[in-house]
């Protein structure tokens, strides 16, 4: 579904992806691992045309998204997560949900607010509430919920379980893994190595800008030495 | 202020109604400078950029009016479709010309300094003046009275004009739609939040060209609404664009930037303190309204409603480091200009001597300004107040104590120096666009007083006889005057910079959080910079009065600052042989155009703009380009 081959990035003379590559099948998770630094969020943001790549190609079902602007690949399908969640905090959740809403997709069970206050019951309670009023996890939830009302067949989730108590990120994996049962890509970048397993089928790690591991999750879960390798700090 | 205001007395009581009348006229005035503000906050919560051609569209707003009520198809119709639809469709029109102006020029410079796209919209300012003077003519138009709100109602025994009601009235009910429009509808919640945070907007999906567009769409049509809405209270006039744009400033800035409700609630302030100012203190109305919008920036820095950008302020430009050492080929240019400059006066005309010593004066003073803008990253808009300071110093100590041009020359830096010291206290403290309004705060009381203080300063006849001393009356010497006293204060001001002070000045302009770390203090340094470039603008001041033999209260008007702040962009901030590259470019260009075309700020505002596009980083950085590549 996304296959990015060779992507580079620059933010103005620090050249910091060198020839990214990937690819994710439809439905899966794959999983950007790294240690801070690595990568993962840029390569996020090269993928989504915030950080406009310098070279290498993404491409999405075969369409190529490098060079075009990101509200062009947002409508082509990618539903960005960011990691600060940058939420509107001067708009209430219902305005919140609002800017996200794009027409529905042909093929996919349009996102309603109604669906999203199903997956994120805590969001329901506080439809009036400014964004500025609510605690990380909830804005991480509405950060995911404003995204679906993209109607996404891809979503980009940067860490999204950064900064959260325990049970807030147990909650969080059990909505990424409802919305991957509904049949949702994602491609996931996460340092929470428990969050990433429960979750993830592919698991890419990354290492000062470039790709020192590729394989499924499972793999990288047994394997002690590699997760040393790359992951420990 | 406005042709059918102050009601016609009747009965007694004077007191009281005269209270009631003025607090009425205050509330209609409020109305009118709301609509135009509101344009402007909403344009500048966007799209960050401060727009100066917003009086411009204003005034062209009245003008089309005037041509589509009394002239075009629409007055045919006469009457009530003929008055209000020729008001609508003006404001329809004006937002049509801000949404171009936007797709075709201010696109292209949201990711310049704020200062380039400042001096590009007032480069679209020059352009509509003489656009304007081109269609319109110099002479006012008298719109008609607006039908079904002829006649005056009667309040207390007094006649208050109805179109005045209907103005009162249509202040908030303008606030009460912009709410609904900005709270209820999809295009005013995705302004909303592309004022919070545009690339996030983006990501989702939405194109952020057309919330601009619309943007500037929605601004510009307040505006030209304002203007249309005025002409059956007051002539149209050519000076219409910049007697609005210093009120709407003051206004959007009291208020607190992007906000309407604070924009309003300053309106309703500013109005009010006119109106009732006019009665108490009719000579320092003006001076009245800027000392409060001083006093409430220097209690709360973010206006009445407004408040501090949310997240990390946004990644400043990178401030370069100087640029070494000159190449050997730039100074050697450098000292044949300077040979030049000496050898050549002799053998020139009287007329060339004049320009010289002319351009050497707005050499330093162009030199002082970019002191402050570049190393020092503080923005003046009111520059010229230090400018017009000194050369009032040489021209009250000739009128009133006879002093000769020496002393004159002498006491300019002080007391220009003294006036940036009690005006820097208060501006230095702010940053960004609210520190340049303060400036321009400033500068405006000081114009009211040269303007308003006819006893001491003249007013508007200003001073004359402030010529030089008999060894300099002489162009000649007062041209080698003039280039030695510039030469020195240039060479000082870059002593200064290369100094550890301009050290700290650009370490604090960098990071000011890191500079205090490291025991810089900042705010001193800042006060002490704007000081210094204020007692050099002072010395520029005082030698152009000298050479004028005359000073006027335009020494120390906005198009002055302007004038500085053009000069010192075209050049180049970052540059150190930008501000002399600037002002002899600016001021030779204006000087050339004034003489070969009617249309000089036509062909300026062009070349401005062009500039702008094409030249974003200033004559002298692209030369440094140039040579890089």
């Amino acid at each position: 579904m996304l296959r990015v081959e060779g992507l580079h990035a620059h933010y103005g003379r620090a050249h910091i992806l060198h020839g990214v590559s990937l690819a994710l099948a439809k439905g899966e998770v794959l999983c950007l691992l790294g240690r801070n630094g690595a990568g993962k969020s840029t390569t996020m943001k090269a993928i989504m045309g915030l950080v406009p790549p310098s070279a290498g190609a993404v491409l999405l079902d075969e369409r190529e998204l490098a060079g075009q602007p990101p509200h062009a690949i947002a409508r082509l399908g990618l539903g960005y997560v960011p990691e600060e969640r940058r939420i509107f905090a001067g708009l209430t959740v219902s305005e919140n949900l609002e800017v996200g809403r794009r027409p529905p997709r042909a093929g996919l069970q349009p996102w309603s607010a109604d669906r999203i206050f199903a997956l994120f019951p805590a969001l329901a309670t506080m439809r009036q509430r400014a964004a500025s009023r609510m605690s990380g996890g909830e804005q991480q939830m509405l950060a995911i919920a404003r995204t679906l009302m993209g109607n996404p067949t891809l979503l980009l989730l940067d860490e999204p379980s950064e900064g959260l108590a325990p049970v807030v990120v147990e909650r969080m994996a059990v909505a990424v893994a409802k919305l991957k049962a509904e049949g949702l890509s994602i491609l996931l970048s996460e340092q929470n190595l428990g969050f990433a397993a429960a979750v993830a089928d592919q698991a890419v790690v990354l290492e000062s800008g470039s790709v020192r591991h590729t394989g499924p999750m499972a793999e990288l879960m047994r394997d002690a030495e590699l997760r040393a390798k790359f992951l420990s700090v | 202020m406005s042709r059918c205001g102050a009601g016609v007395r009747s009965r007694a009581d004077p007191a009281l109604d005269t209270l009631v009348i003025q607090a009425l006229n205050g509330l209609a005035s409020a109305s009118s400078l709301f609509l135009v503000a509101s344009g402007l906050t909403v344009i500048f919560g966007v799209s960050r950029i401060v727009n100066f051609a917003h009086g411009s569209f204003y005034m062209l707003g009245a003008y089309l009016a005037w041509t589509l009520v009394s002239h075009g198809p629409l007055a045919g119709l006469g009457g009530f479709w003929g008055f209000w639809g020729g008001i609508l469709l003006a404001a329809l029109a004006i937002g049509l010309i801000g949404a171009l102006a936007e797709m075709t020029i201010l696109r292209r410079i949201y990711r310049a300094p704020e200062l380039f796209q400042l001096l590009a919209t007032f480069a679209l300012v020059l352009v509509v003046q003489d656009l304007v003077l081109l269609f319109w003519g110099p002479d006012d138009k008298f719109g008609p009275r607006a039908p079904l709100l002829r006649g005056a109602v009667e309040i207390l025994g007094l006649r208050f004009p109805r179109y005045e009601l209907f103005l009162i009235a249509i202040g908030p009910v303008m606030l009460g739609l912009l709410w609904l429009l900005f709270h209820r509808t999809r295009f005013g919640i995705l302004l909303r939040a592309a004022t919070q945070d545009r690339e996030m907007v983006a990501a989702l999906g939405v194109d952020q060209r057309l919330l601009f567009t619309g943007v500037f769409f929605l601004g510009s049509a307040l505006a030209g609404l304002g203007g249309a809405l005025q002409l059956p209270r007051e002539a149209v006039t050519i000076h219409m664009d910049m007697a609005i744009i210093v009120q709407v400033f003051v206004v959007v800035v009291v208020g607190g930037l992007g906000s309407l409700p604070g924009a309003f609630l300053a309106a309703l302030l500013i109005s009010e303190l006119h109106a009732f100012g006019i009665l108490a203190f009719p000579r320092i109305t003006l001076v009245l309204v800027f000392l409060v919008m001083a006093v409430v920036l220097v209690l709360r820095p973010h206006g009445l409603l407004g408040r501090e950008p949310e997240g990390a302020p946004p990644a400043s430009e990178a401030g370069q480091p100087l640029p070494g050492p000159a190449p050997r080929w730039l100074r050697g240019l450098g000292w044949a200009a300077l040979a030049l400059l000496l050898a050549l006066p002799p053998f020139l005309g009287e007329y060339p001597l004049i320009l010289l010593a002319d351009f050497a004066a707005l050499v330093l003073f162009a030199a002082s300004l970019h002191f402050i803008m570049g190393p020092g990253g503080m923005a003046s808009f009111g520059h010229a107040a230090y400018f017009g300071a000194g050369a009032y110093a040489a021209a009250l100590l000739a009128r009133h104590l006879a002093a000769p041009m020496e002393a004159g020359l002498i006491a300019a830096p002080f007391f220009a120096g003294l006036v940036g010291l009690a005006f820097g206290w208060f501006c230095v403290r702010l940053s960004g666009v609210y520190s340049a309004m303060l400036t321009l705060a400033f500068a405006q009381i000081a114009w009211s007083l040269a303007f308003q203080w006819i006893e001491v300063t003249g007013g508007d006849n200003g001073i004359l006889g402030v010529w030089p001393s008999e060894w300099a009356r002489g162009r000649l010497a007062f041209w080698y005057l003039s280039l030695a006293l510039c030469g020195l204060g240039v060479w000082l001001l870059r002593r200064a910079i290369h100094a550890p002070f301009g050290m700290a000045l650009r370490a604090q302009r960098d990071s000011p959080l890191r500079a205090e770390a490291i025991g810089i203090d900042a705010f001193r340094i800042r006060w002490l910079a704007f000081a210094l470039a204020a007692a050099a603008a002072g010395v520029a001041g005082s030698l152009f009065a000298y050479g004028k033999g005359s000073v006027f209260p335009s020494s120390l008007d906005i198009p002055r600052s302007v004038d500085a702040l053009l000069m010192v962009l075209l050049g180049g901030v970052q540059t150190l042989s930008g501000p002399v590259l600037g002002a002899i470019a600016y001021a030779g260009l204006q000087e050339q155009l004034a003489r070969l075309t009617d249309l000089w700020r036509l062909v300026l505002g062009l070349v401005i703009l062009a500039l702008v596009l094409f030249f974003p980083s200033g004559l002298a950085g692209a030369l440094q380009r140039r040579r890089g590549a």
